[in-house]
């Protein structure tokens, strides 16, 4: 019996032991990012490139620009990337995120049904195809999640006075793919980034129907949080991986990145000296 | 229709096929609900038995407080663990926020409640004299407690069973705590919703077919032993 005993005290002890080490050696960092550059599958290239030149394990955590830049600020993340300029301005001002870095771009196109009620294939301003929507009531699914398509369409309603009050313009609250199968689904228009538009519009009863504005370009930039805030944050296994995503390997499987043959991603990075 | 077919044994081969990351994602399921399920189990017997066989002031009001418990929604727990895990929040220092052992304390939080108020009516239904018996036969105060286990095995298992079913199926704290991080705490039900997001919905549907068969299985074996124990007990 105490023979017994001492054996599986000693098992319990290595299993603990093992368990603890194993997580001690695995160097990982919380990676959030946006909705848009997960659904779309960027992501997922980009860290199976990232597992040929690292051990770092980058645990990502997809929710919208908001939240993710919500997470920074408390510490929860050790890096971000996301894709509203204004919110990410504010955040590096107020000392939250350090070392913020261009990465790529892609732009916001406005996608509708098939028939395209409020003819706003016709319009010549993304502001133009918006009051069209707005004038004939048609269905809009806004995400509603403080995400930074969120922000963006947010900003252009701006223009047309004040936010909108049609019966028509419904917020999802949810992510940019399940957005995009609403609006399909309740034949309603609706903005989104072009690449999860890309990664998804084979699955979707919905068609481009504006794009091509200068106001429609959207940046995406990495953030480190600040280590003086947060001590605990690996921010050198962070600052490792946004240097790859903007060094030439990362800038050129970004750009290689395709969904069904087409690039979803501009690289963007300033040539470093 | 269809398509709902096509989406649906496309589901079935990609389970038989023994898709590697699926069977991750279930595998995260269970040990997280397994271990949810394992470290709540004997504090929530235990309590549910002090509930049941002791007197004492308060008693009415924690019964109460445990059944409202019940009643929160899996939301709730992941906010409430959420602030409280988050660097920003009193145990911040843990760092166990997007972790597996950030989920298994939601699902503690989860399933205690039930294992408790399951536990105890099985405690209240039993034959009091079993104790008694048990006493008067020599046995020790643990000997005893475990004779009443026995006793009302098939209601405890009851209560595992709706308990695991509850905590495995639940996706508000798991999204919320877990953080939906792939090969880590990426579990049924939130790969379910992420995979909704993305339209892809063969892996969506094969995995709630391994929670629709979880749930057949569990249920048709505790069913099978409930009958077997009756018709032995009928039989002596």
């Amino acid at each position: 019996m105490n023979y017994l005993h001492l054996q599986l005290t000693r098992t319990i002890l290595v299993m603990i032991w093992a368990f603890l080490s194993s997580m001690a050696t695995a160097d990982s960092i919380r990676f959030a990012t946006t909705t848009s550059t997960y659904n779309s599958g960027l992501l997922d290239y980009l860290l199976l490139q990232y597992a040929h030149v690292s051990d770092t394990e980058v645990h990502v955590i997809s929710v919208g620009t908001g939240k993710a830049l919500k997470m920074g600020e408390n510490g929860d993340v050790d890096l971000v990337m996301t894709h509203a300029p204004s919110a990410e301005a504010h955040f590096v001002d107020q000392g939250f995120g350090v070392e913020p870095q261009s990465v790529m771009y892609n732009d916001f196109i406005l996608v509708g049904p098939n028939e395209d009620i409020a003819n706003v294939r016709q319009a010549q301003t993304v502001i133009e195809g918006l009051s069209l929507i707005m004038a004939s009531n048609q269905r809009f699914i806004s995400r509603g999640d403080d995400s930074g398509t969120h922000k963006k369409e947010l900003q252009l309603w701006q223009h047309l006075g004040a936010l909108p009050a049609f019966d028509g313009y419904l917020e999802s609250g949810r992510g940019m793919g399940h957005s995009l199968h609403m609006a399909s689904e309740m034949n309603a228009y609706t903005i989104t980034d072009r690449g999860t538009w890309l990664a998804l519009k084979n699955k979707l009863a919905l068609r481009l129907v504006l794009d091509s504005d200068p106001r429609l370009v959207n940046p995406y930039q990495v953030i480190l949080v600040n280590p003086d805030l947060h001590p605990h944050a690996n921010v050198d296994s962070a600052r490792a991986f946004a240097q790859w995503m903007i060094s030439s390997a990362g800038q050129e499987a970004i750009g290689d990145f395709r969904v069904n043959g087409e690039v979803l991603f501009v690289p963007s990075a300033q040539p470093t000296q | 229709m269809s398509d709902l077919w096509a989406t649906v044994s496309a589901a079935i081969a990609q389970l038989l096929s023994g898709d590697a990351e699926l069977w991750g994602i279930v595998g995260v399921s269970f040990s997280v609900s397994a271990s949810a399920l394992l470290i709540a189990l004997l504090p929530a017997l235990t309590m549910g038995f002090v509930l049941a066989y002791f007197r004492f002031p308060g008693r009415w009001l924690a019964i109460s407080i445990l059944n409202s418990l019940l009643a929160v929604p899996t939301v709730v727990v992941g906010l409430v663990l959420y602030m409280l895990l988050s660097r920003a929040g009193p145990l911040g220092d843990l760092n166990l926020l997007f972790t597996r052992p950030a989920m298994i304390i939601g699902q503690i939080l989860l399933c205690f409640p039930l294992l408790v108020a399951m536990s105890l009516s099985a405690f209240q239904a039993a034959d009091h004299r079993v104790l008694e018996t048990a006493k008067t036969l020599g046995a020790n105060p643990r000997q005893a407690f475990v004779t009443l286990l026995f006793e009302v095995r098939f209601a405890l298992l009851a209560a595992v069973v709706t308990a695991f079913g509850r905590i495995i199926a639940e996706v508000g704290s798991a999204m919320m705590v877990g953080g939906n991080i792939l090969h880590h705490t990426r579990n049924i039900t939130t790969a379910i919703a992420l995979e909704t997001g993305k339209g892809e919905f063969v892996q969506g549907v094969a995995l709630g077919i391994v929670l629709l068969l979880l749930a057949l299985v569990l249920n048709v074996s505790l069913g099978w032993m409930q009958s077997h124990s009756r018709v032995l007990r009928h039989g002596t």
